[in-house]
C-alpha cells in the first residue's frame, strides 16, 4: 500500500511535469531568444485547448484537434510578435503589462466563445484504457503525454544541436547583437521561435484537455507553474526546461498528496533555496 | 488633495467611495513607485505585502476583536517582515529574473491565501471587516473613512516624497542610472536596493490595512498576480519616477473599470486594451507625457 502510494504519486508527478514541459519548453525558448517575459503563454494553453476541443467535437478526430489547435495558436504567436511586441525590444515592463493586456483579452474572448462551462476533450479510444502493472493502474492516456513529451524534447534537441536554423536560434540566445552582425536575420529567427513556443503551449493545451478539460482560468492556473520551471531549469536552456519540469512536477504532485494545505509552498520554497544558491537557475547562465 | 478634503461632503456616496478606494491604492502605487520608478526595479509580486497586512487586519478584527491601532501595527508588521525576507531572495536578481523571482513569491502569499483553509478560509476568504473606530471617532459611515484614507494618503505621499529626495532617495535614482557607477563611487548598492523594497513593502502594507477596512472583505484576489499587475499598470499610466503620477495612475484605473463594468460586460476585453494602449501611445505615462510637452 505504501509503495504504491509512492509509485502512483511519482507516475501522476511525472506526467504533470510532461505537460509542463510542454508549456515551459516554449516559454524559455522565447526567452532566451527575444528576452520577453510572455504573461500571454498561458493563453495559448489555454485557447489552444479550446481549438482542439471545438475541432474535436466537428470531426471526431483528435489528430486533427492536435494539428489545429497548434497551427492556430502558433498563427496568433506570431502576430503579437510582428505587430506588438518587435516594438518592445528591450523594454521588460512594457512587455509585461502588453502581455497581461493580451491575456485579459483571450480570458475575455474564451468567455464569449465557449461560455463559463468546463469541459473534457474526447479522447480516441486507442489511448482511453489503462495498463495493469504489478496490481496499479496506470491510465495509458497518461503515458501518452509522457511520450508526446519526449518526442518534442527529442525534436526540439535535433532542431536546436543539428540543424541550421537550431545554430542560428542558439547564436541569438547567445548574442542576439552578435548574430545580427555576422548576417543571421534575428528578427525572422524571432518570429519563428514566438511562433513555435506558442505551438507548444497550445500542444500542452490540446494535450492537456485530454486529462484535466479546458475550463475558464486555466491559464492563470498553468502560468506561475510554467514561470517556476524556467526559473529554476534557467532561462533559455532546453535541458533546464527538462529538469525544472521533472522536478516541479514531482514537487507539485507530493506536495497536494502529502501536505495539502502548503501546497503551493512546498512548490516556491525549494525554488527559493535554488535561486538562493544559483540566481540563474539549475542550468541557466548570468 | 486640499481640493479632494473641500467637495468631499458635496460628493454622493459613490463617487465618494470610488474616491476612497482610488486614495488607497494610489498608496499601493506610490509604494511600488519608490521600486519601480525610482530604483528602476520591477516588482510583481506587490500584492503579497498589500494582502498579508489585509488578511492580518481581517483576522484579527473578526476573529479577536482588536482595535484599529493593533489591527494596523499587526498589518504593518507582517507586511515589512514579508518584504524583508523576500527582499533577501530577490534583491540579489537583476531585470528578467527580478521579474520572475518576484512574481513567484508573490504567488506564494497567493497560494497560502488560496490554501491554507485553516487560517485564510481559502477561497471564501474572510467578510465582515467593520469599519474600526478612531478614539472616540466612527469611521463607519463613508465620509469619516474617506477623511482618514485622505490623510493616511496625504502622510504617506509626504513621507515618500521626503524619501525620495533625501540622500538615499538620490542614492536610489543613481543605482536606477548605473548600478556599476555607484558602486564605484563607494555606495552600497545592495543594501540600498534592499531598503527601498522594504520600504515599498511597508507602504503598501500600509494600503492593505485600510483596503481591509474599506472592503470589509479580504479574499485570494487581493493577493493575486492580476492585483500586482495592475498595481504596475497604475504605475506605467500615471508615470513612473514621478510618486504623483501613481497616485492619478490609480484614480484613473478605479474609475474607469467601474463605469466600463457599469456599461458592458466585456469590461476585461477593455482593461486589456487598456494595458497595450497604455504601452504603446503613453510609455512615459500620463505626468511624463504632461512635463514632455511642456519641455
Amino acid at each position: 500500500m505504501r509503495s504504491d502510494f509512492w509509485i502512483l504519486q511519482t507516475f501522476n508527478g511525472l506526467t504533470y511535469g510532461a505537460l509542463l514541459f510542454l508549456l515551459a519548453s516554449g516559454l524559455s525558448l522565447i526567452f532566451g531568444v527575444m528576452r520577453v517575459v510572455n504573461m500571454a503563454h498561458g493563453s495559448y494553453f489555454l485557447l489552444g485547448g479550446y481549438i482542439g476541443l471545438t475541432v474535436a467535437l466537428r470531426t471526431k478526430s483528435f489528430a486533427m484537434a492536435l494539428v489545429a489547435g497548434t497551427v492556430a495558436i502558433a498563427l496568433v504567436g506570431i502576430a503579437m510578435e510582428r505587430l506588438f511586441l518587435r516594438r518592445l525590444r528591450g523594454q521588460e515592463l512594457g512587455q509585461v503589462l502588453m502581455t497581461v493586456g493580451f491575456s485579459l483579452i483571450f480570458q475575455d474572448l474564451a468567455l464569449l466563445i465557449w461560455g463559463g462551462d468546463p469541459y473534457n476533450l474526447p479522447v480516441p479510444a486507442a489511448l482511453s484504457g489503462a495498463l495493469r502493472l504489478g496490481g496499479i493502474t496506470f491510465p495509458i492516456y497518461r503515458i501518452f503525454i509522457m511520450g508526446v513529451a519526449v518526442a518534442v524534447g527529442l525534436g526540439l534537441w535535433l532542431l536546436l544541436d543539428w540543424t541550421r536554423m537550431g545554430a542560428m536560434i542558439r547564436a541569438a540566445v547567445d548574442d542576439g547583437e552578435m548574430a545580427q552582425g555576422v548576417g543571421i536575420n534575428v528578427p525572422r529567427i524571432s518570429l519563428v521561435v514566438f511562433g513555435l513556443g506558442a505551438a507548444l503551449a497550445a500542444l500542452g493545451g490540446v494535450v492537456g484537455a485530454g486529462f484535466l478539460g479546458v475550463y475558464p482560468g486555466a491559464d492563470s492556473e498553468v502560468l506561475p507553474y510554467a514561470f517556476v520551471v524556467v526559473i529554476v531549469g534557467g532561462l533559455g536552456s532546453l535541458p533546464g526546461a527538462m529538469a525544472g519540469s521533472l522536478i516541479v512536477g514531482l514537487l507539485d504532485n507530493f506536495g497536494k498528496a502529502l501536505f495539502p494545505e502548503l501546497a503551493y509552498f512546498t512548490l516556491f520554497a525549494p525554488m527559493a533555496v535554488i535561486l538562493a544558491l544559483r540566481p540563474t537557475g539549475l542550468f541557466g547562465r548570468a | 488633495m486640499a481640493g479632494l478634503a473641500i467637495v468631499g461632503p458635496f460628493l454622493p456616496a459613490y463617487p465618494l467611495t470610488l474616491l476612497t478606494q482610488a486614495l488607497i491604492l494610489g498608496i499601493l502605487a506610490m509604494s511600488l513607485d519608490v521600486l519601480l520608478g525610482y530604483t528602476g526595479l520591477p516588482s510583481l509580486g506587490h500584492a503579497g505585502y498589500f494582502g498579508v497586512a489585509a488578511y492580518a487586519v481581517a483576522l484579527l478584527a473578526t476573529e479577536r476583536q482588536v482595535g484599529l491601532l493593533g489591527c494596523a501595527a499587526a498589518g504593518l508588521a507582517l507586511a515589512t517582515v514579508t518584504a524583508a525576507v523576500f527582499g533577501i531572495i530577490a534583491i540579489r536578481a537583476r531585470g528578467t529574473y527580478f521579474l520572475m523571482i518576484t512574481l513567484a513569491l508573490g504567488m506564494v502569499v497567493w497560494g497560502l491565501a488560496f490554501r491554507w483553509v485553516s487560517l485564510t478560509k481559502g477561497d471564501n476568504g474572510v467578510a465582515g471587516v467593520a469599519r474600526p473606530e478612531l478614539g472616540t471617532l466612527s469611521l463607519s459611515a463613508p465620509l469619516p473613512f474617506f477623511y482618514f484614507s485622505l490623510v493616511c494618503a496625504g502622510a504617506a505621499f509626504a513621507l515618500l516624497g521626503l524619501l525620495v529626495v533625501s540622500p538615499f532617495g538620490l542614492g536610489l535614482k543613481g543605482i536606477r542610472g548605473s548600478e556599476s557607477r555607484m558602486e564605484a563611487l563607494g555606495y552600497n548598492v545592495w543594501l540600498h536596493k534592499y531598503l527601498a523594497f522594504v520600504i515599498s513593502g511597508a507602504f503598501a502594507g500600509a494600503a492593505g490595512v485600510l483596503w481591509a477596512y474599506y472592503n470589509g472583505f479580504v479574499g485570494p484576489t487581493d493577493v493575486q498576480l492580476l492585483t500586482s499587475v495592475e498595481a504596475l499598470l497604475m504605475v506605467a499610466l500615471g508615470g513612473p519616477g514621478t510618486l504623483v503620477g501613481p497616485a492619478i495612475g490609480a484614480g484613473l484605473i478605479v474609475f474607469l473599470k467601474n463605469f466600463v463594468s457599469v456599461y458592458t460586460k466585456r469590461w476585461l476585453l477593455i482593461l486589456g486594451a487598456v494595458y497595450i494602449g497604455v504601452i504603446l501611445f503613453a510609455p512615459h505615462g500620463v505626468v511624463g507625457a504632461l512635463r514632455g510637452r511642456r519641455r
